[in-house]
């Protein structure tokens, strides 16, 4: 393993730039590394196999865990920042998993620069998000067993950065989707939640198929699936298979990353609790499309094709969310559809190839802070709002809950942009980076992605605006409000949820700037992803100033209509197009005409053949010969008959069947 | 290496005998025949581990081996020995055993459910407690002679006669249509029986033209048959051996069952009680996709590889036939009898794409399998008879009142949708990836079947679990300590077997690599293949041993 590891990656390293999986054998505080998974996943097993005895303490437990796990994964950070370039990554075989001759699976993790950025934001943002949810889930009966699945989320995210292996990976992959399942539907009772939490996993098995596929044409091409192997043999191999491969990763990467096609289930994920929107739904889970790519750069960068699949997938689906989300009246609908938009940015960035690997990663780390930061704001206003979602029930609400204003505010100033906090830095580099791909794809990806950063401006400062400025639109009953109705009375959220928002704020604030500063960034990962500059047809100031004018224009925009007009509390009619953003251009209508219905009439199609064609229309036939349409005469007399005749025909078939194949 | 002492007899003599003990029993004193069932199961289950315990994997093909003269006039034996699947499987249903012993404790308790629906109508005649226990121990005798068997002859008279403790169980205790399922049940595995039986001559017929056996007469000795085959000794005619594959192949084939032979299992599964629907689909069918693995290719590997792509096709279809008819159906135990059609499309599949992956991840699946269904479809059972229906839509919202019921459930269901961690997925990936190697086209249909699943099972899980408390359902309790005691095992299984199936797979890998061998069969060797480091162990398919 070890041995194949360092010898496959020497081919690697001697093409210099990117690939690096040159890996040692875990030793010294590396050892520890499997503590980084096990520790959440322990804390899983506790809560949910401990039930109620676990009641008192589970959240402690949990958030414990969560700790732990984040102390880890910082002394591999400190551990791998002693350590020259060259000397980062290490492997962790822990044991076999699943031997049949030449596929050998096991279970082993692999850390490298790109892999810590994950494990540290993971257990970062992991832990702020289990401790918020200590205050925001308080009077949940059921907060250990949410505690409980919190933890497995964790271990499984950690799993699917830290496998060492595709197959292990899979697992990984999986486990978040079933830990997203799981906290998207935890108010089963909400009929809405569990059918929310049924879609994203069938929509996300979707994509696994994807993945799946992916793993058997390495085993085919390669008889391996372990990392080392398949990207250090990817350069080498033909441009069809990887081509192939390429195309299947990505459709994983759309089931996970809610990315155009796949993208219906992130919308309806706002079902779950909201500090599990902020976590999985905005920071962490999401994102694997973009690591799932950036791992697999050697398979993408030998595949042109494959890169512009990525890149078209990218740039409908940052314009998509975008135009979604200038629609959406619900706090984390809105949210959620600038999540979809904001990872079409970082999913564009990836299929730029080595032009873009660091800058997808970079905004996905930003991301997490100030995504992260902005959903845990909308629960702290829905906790002072009576659990209310629509933000024309909302409005004037800075006053009241200033902590959640400043540090909301602070997060929507990142995403769009503004200058020197860190979504400026992080966005501004992937427009450069899609002009710098040239020609007039270039062109074209650097359009797309100007015009996203004035629309995110616009539907930010939209939220912003309809939530924390204006009329108190609260105030008033809403039409059609039951009897018992009370005018809800917000405040400020406790210091368990504030205290993180504060945190993510510091990140959403200085992140980026750290980040570009003497170009750390793009010096730790480009052992690993590799590093181009590509060709800026223009200045970096130039491009900047456009993103700039794109923004005062989409705020401008936002601030005519929803600060010198007032909101109006119910929708408005609307044009055609708003109509249709509102109803996320009509994406569960396709589905539901292209696959659903389709779908549906051929399962009661077959379930009509299997009772009556194949068994009853020989039953039938038999108690038509023997006169009598009675139950108990027909299986007493007809019997044998109708049961010789059906295994006729199943014969007959066979035959048929078995002609066909040959005659093929 | 003849052991001394007749270890694999008394592993089927126990349960026969625990059948005749429990029938002893005085009628009045059911709790003692319970407890009696119970404790040979148990006995049944520590002598397959000592069973296991003296398997060397390295060891010959046939371990534990003993053989006795039975019918010398046609030259029957009753020969017995393990292989490494073979071991697998008898260890599957010795575990399983105690378990649905357990989990049926109270299903004979009182009088048949009526034609009209309503339980306990108490017109027919109180039904006999004590059978239905002997029975089942019966059943699990047969069922591990048939895995042990070395003898293609006894290996047939076990096989067919499971079948009659199998129809009294199915037709004396279950729903309302069970005479109707049990004759179906009884008719189509006759049927298969006959032709194979045909087939089972035809081979004999065949040795003994071409002195295989001893003084011009005919063997059914399954090591002898298959080496003869193997050496080139016994070469049977091209459409002949077409003939007879297809004879054992159906009887195979309606039992395991491959579509479109599989009509019987939904009814037979449906009307059973949820511990006999399981002892036909865990152990009695695995037996069919065993003698495929074993009888077919073996005996008959030319035939095998005639007629491959066409069961491939079969399998395929199952696979994604059963899990739309799984999807769209209306009754809880219905809807898992299809899902298992699709499993044993994933099974078959398996088996005939002849690569190492495919093969032992069939193998691994078979147990997998039994595990899934078994704690999917008790855990059913246990909900339905506390409802008193079987229908989905009378149920809705039981998370609420029974959480570790309904939890257990998900897992069960998490499991048979393949989740990674569980062990459905090692097996599952395996069959796809050994199929992927050969059958590209065939194995994206089949992959498939993991959107599927996802689908059949949280529908299921939806409506049964999620959702306000549906009317009807406020009364029901949680989980006993005694389906307790089902339940944690089986999950517990299922849990070790996903992230450490390796043992299981260590003892079935020399298997089927001897086997493949018999077929002429390698896996497709990778079209870029790494470097090996050198003193990487050259992986074998062949070398027989």
């Amino acid at each position: 393993m070890i041995e194949t590891s360092s010898l496959a990656s020497g081919v690697v390293l001697a093409n210099e730039g990117g690939g690096g999986l040159h890996s040692v054998a875990a030793s010294g505080a590396y050892s520890a590394l499997w503590l980084v998974v096990g520790l959440p996943l322990l804390g899983a097993l506790l809560l949910l196999v401990g039930g109620k005895r676990t009641n008192a303490f589970g959240h402690i437990l949990g958030t414990a865990m969560a700790l732990g796990s984040f102390a880890v994964g910082v002394l591999m950070f400190v551990t791998m920042l002693g350590k020259d370039d060259a000397d980062r990554s290490v492997d962790q075989h822990l044991w076999t998993w699943a031997p049949v001759n030449e596929f050998q699976a096991d279970i082993g993790l692999h850390l490298d620069q790109l892999s810590v950025v994950f494990v540290l934001l993971i257990t970062g943002v992991g832990s702020l998000i289990h401790i918020y949810s200590i205050g925001y889930m308080a009077h949940d009966e059921n907060r250990r067993r949410f505690f409980g699945y919190l933890n497995l989320f964790v271990a499984a995210m950690l799993l699917l950065v830290l496998a060492n292996n595709y197959l292990l990976l899979y697992a990984g992959w999986e486990g978040v989707g079933l830990a997203s399942y799981l906290l998207i539907g935890f108010w089963q009772h909400k009929p809405s939640a569990a059918t929310a939490a049924k879609k994203a996993f069938i929509m996300n098995r979707v994509g696994d198929f994807g993945l799946a596929v992916a793993v058997f044409l390495m085993f085919t091409t390669f008889g391996s699936f372990d990392f080392a192997d398949v990207l250090g043999g990817s350069a080498s191999a033909s441009d069809g298979t990887m081509t192939a491969i390429g195309l299947m990763l990505l459709l994983a990467a759309c089931g996970k990353s809610a990315q155009f096609p796949l993208q219906a289930w992130l919308g309806d994920a706002m079902e779950g609790p909201t500090p599990v929107s902020a976590l999985i739904h905005a920071a962490t889970m999401v994102t694997a499309g973009v690591y799932l790519i950036t791992r697999s750069a050697e398979i993408f960068n030998a595949s042109p094709d494959a890169q512009l699949a990525v890149t078209v997938v990218g740039a409908i689906t940052v314009l998509f969310g975008a135009i979604v989300g200038c629609a959406k009246d619900d706090i984390k609908k809105a949210l959620a559809a600038s999540t979809m938009s904001q990872i079409g940015y970082m999913i564009l960035a990836a299929g730029l190839g080595p032009i873009g690997y660091v800058f997808a990663i970079m905004h996905l780390v930003t991301h997490g802070f100030f995504k992260a930061g902005l959903f845990l704001g909308a629960g702290s206003v829905m906790h002072g709002m009576n659990d209310e979602v629509d933000m024309r029930r909302y409005g004037g609400l800075r006053k009241y809950m200033p902590i959640t204003f400043v540090t909301f505010g602070l997060g929507y100033l990142s995403i769009i942009g503004f200058p020197l906090l860190s979504g400026f830095f992080s966005k501004d580099k992937i427009i450069e980076a899609a002009f710098a791909k040239g020609g007039t794809s270039g062109w074209i990806l650097g359009a797309v992605t100007l015009l996203a950063a004035g629309l995110t401006a616009f539907y930010m400062t939209r939220v912003m605006l309809m939530t924390f400025f204006g009329k108190e639109r609260w105030k008033e009953a809403p039409a059609g409000a039951p009897a018992d109705w009370h005018e809800p009375h917000p405040h400020e959220s406790p210091t368990s949820m504030t205290g993180p928002m504060i945190l993510l704020a510091f990140g959403s604030v200085f992140a980026g700037g750290l980040f570009v500063l003497n170009e750390s960034f793009v010096k730790w990962l480009t052992p690993v992803t590799g590093f181009s500059h590509g060709d800026l047809p223009m200045s970096e100031w130039a491009v900047t100033g456009m993103a700039l004018s794109m923004v005062a224009l989409g705020s401008a925009v936002a601030y005519v209509q929803y600060a010198r007009r007032d909101v109006p509390a119910v929708a408005p009619a609307a044009s055609l197009v708003t109509v249709a953003a509102r109803r996320d251009l009509y994406q569960d209508a396709v589905n539901e005409g292209l696959v659903m219905r389709p779908g549906q009439y051929l399962t009661r199609l077959l379930v009509w053949f299997d009772n009556r064609g194949v068994d009853g229309f020989v039953g039938g036939l038999a108690a038509f010969i023997g006169g009598t349409s009675a139950r108990v005469r027909k299986v007493q007399t007809g019997f044998v008959r109708s049961y010789a005749l059906s295994m006729f025909g199943g014969t007959l078939l066979v035959v048929a069947c078995t002609l066909m194949a040959r005659m093929a | 290496m003849n052991g001394h002492f007749p270890w694999l007899t008394t592993l089927a003599a126990l349960p026969f005998v625990g059948g005749l003990c429990v029938a002893a029993v005085p009628a009045g004193k059911r709790k003692l025949a319970k407890n009696v069932a119970l404790l040979f199961s148990l006995l049944t289950l520590a002598v397959a581990i000592v069973v296991a315990a003296k398997f060397d994997n390295d060891g010959g093909r046939f371990q534990v081996t003993e053989s006795y003269s039975w019918i010398s006039s046609f030259g029957v034996r009753w020969s017995l020995g393990v292989d490494g699947i073979g071991l697998v499987l008898i260890l599957l249903t010795a575990v399983l055993m105690p378990l649905l012993i357990l989990a049926s404790w109270h299903d004979a308790d009182d009088a048949p459910v009526g034609a009209d629906g309503a339980a306990g109508t108490g017109k027919a005649a109180p039904r006999s407690t004590h059978a239905f226990f002997a029975l089942m121990l019966l059943v699990e005798a047969m069922v591990v002679v048939s895995f042990a068997a070395t003898d293609v002859f006894m290996f047939y008279v076990f096989f067919e006669a499971m079948l009659i403790p199998m129809y009294f169980l199915i037709g004396g205790y279950g729903g309302p249509q069970r005479s109707y399922a049990a004759v179906k049940f009884l008719l189509y595995n006759l049927l298969g029986g006959l032709v194979m039986l045909a087939a089972v001559v035809g081979l004999y017929v065949a040795t003994a033209n071409q002195g295989i056996g001893i003084d011009g007469n005919g063997t059914f000795d399954f090591v002898k048959i298959s080496q003869a085959v193997a050496t080139g000794q016994l070469d049977i005619d091209p459409t002949a051996e077409k003939a007879l594959f297809l004879g054992f192949m159906f009887a195979f084939a309606v039992k395991a069952p491959l579509w479109p032979f599989h009509t019987w299992l939904p009814d037979t599964m449906t009307e059973a009680t949820p511990g006999i629907a399981v002892l036909v689909t865990a152990m009695v069918d695995k037996v069919g996709t065993f003698a495929m693995l074993r009888f077919c290719l073996e005996i008959f590997p030319n035939a095998s590889k005639f007629f491959a792509p066409a069961v491939i096709t079969l399998a395929v279809i199952g696979i994604i036939y059963g899990a739309l008819l799984a999807i769209g159906q209306t009754d809880i135990k219905r809807l898992i009898a299809y899902t298992s059609i699709s499993h044993f499309g994933f099974i078959i599949l398996g088996i005939f794409v002849m690569t190492s992956q495919g093969q032992s991840g069939a193998t691994l699946y078979m147990v997998n399998h039994g595990f899934s269904t078994a704690a999917l479809l008790l855990i059913a059972g246990f909900l339905i008879t506390r409802r008193g229906s079987k229908t989905i839509a009378d149920f809705g919202g039981v998370q609420k009142v029974a959480p570790i019921l309904a939890g257990t459930f998900l897992v069960a269901g998490l499991a048979t949708l393949s989740m990674p961690g569980l062990a459905p997925f090692v097996s599952e990936f395996l069959v796809l990836v050994g199929a992927f190697t050969k059958y590209k086209v065939a194995a994206i249909f089949a992959t498939t079947g993991i959107v599927l699943a996802a689908l059949y099972v949280l529908m299921l899980y939806q409506r049964t679990m999620t959702g306000p408390l549906r009317p009807g359902n406020e009364k029901l309790r949680d989980l006993v300590p005694r389906e307790l005691a089902v339940v944690v095992p089986l999950i517990a299984f299922l849990l070790v077997l996903g992230v450490y199936p390796k043992p299981v797979l260590d003892a079935v890998n020399p298997v089927v690599d001897h086997t493949l061998s018999r077929v002429e069969q390698k896996d497709p060797a990778p079209t870029k293949p790494i470097e090996q480091a050198a003193g990487t162990e050259a992986h074998t398919t062949g070398g027989s041993k």
